[in-house]
């Protein structure tokens, strides 16, 4: 038995059924995304003045992750289009495009939260606190990539900051701290706590690995529908090209809201 | 197909139409990012202020992607239902979020 309203609207709805269930199913991800971010709205505003971290992130990345996605938003409505239009050789190139742009957003989402489980703050005994990229760990001590300049936004980035008196000031004032690059070893029997800057370093990066994983998932879901339409699932294009439009057009739909969702992450987790 | 040759025909010469406004929104896009990580470096008075001018261009740029790549500005009556309820149900779950955090709410904690 045929699946019915596959390719034909039903009556009632005015809808094909793939398309109805995509945007109900899109509703309970606005439901799921949208107390995700209340809860950043919770943490945000709950946070005491002054403590909310800034500039944790690679804005350049987070920027060219955003045009990427846009482009894939624009690669999906052509290949649809281009199916729209009969031009199912510009249908492969397109689909191809979005693909190779889902991956590219992966490749990139992966160096920027191995940078944040590579960079490491350890306070120590005395009260400082070195904070760098691990060079290397031993059980005796750690050794950081520390730098004491500044790089725009990033500037409390990998510096070492002693928590209290006036050295903090020294270290970053000093004109010829100025983008000096050091590597600072510190014996395990100096260090009173330490840790990467994974989700448990904070509330603010616990937010953010939680938004931008369960973002990620979607990326990954959607890249390998887009990826399956692309070759083994165009066959249908032979048999029932109405329907397999019709599957085109429901990826799409998810994957324009993958980029929607990200349109509001981006702002808020890189920029504000 | 379904479709006659001419219906067909009809269809390709719309949807055409359609790719040559899908560029323009793209270009919109990217000038909306770059407006985006510009507007970040400018001071707009408050911190508030600033959220406040990221949030909107943010929506500028959804509702381009919702209304022209999702055709969300020519959809059925029944996706729209959908939709209404969905904000209805999301707008409740921000104002009691933000509701709680009132000190004269009968929700809220105490730090």
């Amino acid at each position: 038995m045929d699946i019915p309203y596959t390719t034909h609207e039903r009556e009632d709805t005015g809808l094909y059924n793939a398309k109805l269930g995509i945007w109900l199913f899109l509703a309970s991800e606005v439901m799921l995304f949208g107390a995700l971010f209340s809860a950043y709205i919770l943490l945000r505003v709950g946070a005491e003045p002054g403590t909310w971290p800034h500039g944790l992130l690679n804005v350049p990345l987070g920027t060219i992750n955003t045009l990427v996605l846009i482009c894939s938003s624009v690669t999906v409505v052509m290949a649809w289009a281009s199916l729209k239009m009969n031009q199912f050789n510009k249908f492969r190139i397109y689909q191809g495009i979005t693909v190779l742009c889902a991956l590219i957003f992966l490749v990139i989402k992966t160096f920027e939260y191995q940078d944040k489980f590579l960079h490491y703050e350890v306070i120590k005994n005395d009260g400082t606190i070195v904070d760098g990229h691990l060079v290397k760990k031993s059980a005796d001590s750690i050794t950081l990539h520390v730098s004491h300049g500044t790089h725009g936004k990033e500037k409390h980035d990998h510096k070492v900051q002693p928590v209290s008196g006036t050295n903090a000031a020294e270290a970053s004032a000093s004109p010829a701290a100025a983008d000096h690059h050091e590597e600072v070893t510190v014996m395990m029997s100096d260090v009173k706590k330490m840790g990467n800057y994974g989700p448990k370093h904070n509330t603010y990066m616990a937010i953010y690995f939680t938004l931008t994983g369960l973002h990620g998932l979607h990326v990954i879901g959607g890249a390998l529908v887009i990826a399956y339409l692309w070759l083994p699932g165009a066959k249908m294009w032979k048999t029932d090209p109405e329907r397999f439009t019709n599957r085109i057009e429901v990826s799409g739909l998810f994957w324009h809201f993958v980029d929607l969702v990200w349109i509001f992450l981006f702002p808020v987790l890189y920029l504000l | 197909m379904g479709q006659s040759h001419s219906q067909t025909q009809v269809h390709a010469h719309d949807v055409s139409k359609e790719v040559r406004r899908y560029l323009i929104i793209f270009g919109a896009l990217l000038i909306g990012t770059v407006i985006t990580v510009l507007a970040s470096y400018v001071n707009f008075g408050s911190p508030r202020m600033n959220i406040i001018v990221a949030l909107i261009i943010a929506s500028v740029k959804a509702f381009l992607v919702a209304g022209y790549f999702m055709h969300l500005l020519s959809e059925r009556k029944m996706i729209y239902a959908m939709l209404v309820a969905t904000v209805f149900f999301v707008i409740g779950l921000m104002y009691l979020t933000v509701w709680s955090m009132e000190p004269s709410s009968l929700i809220h904690i105490k730090r």
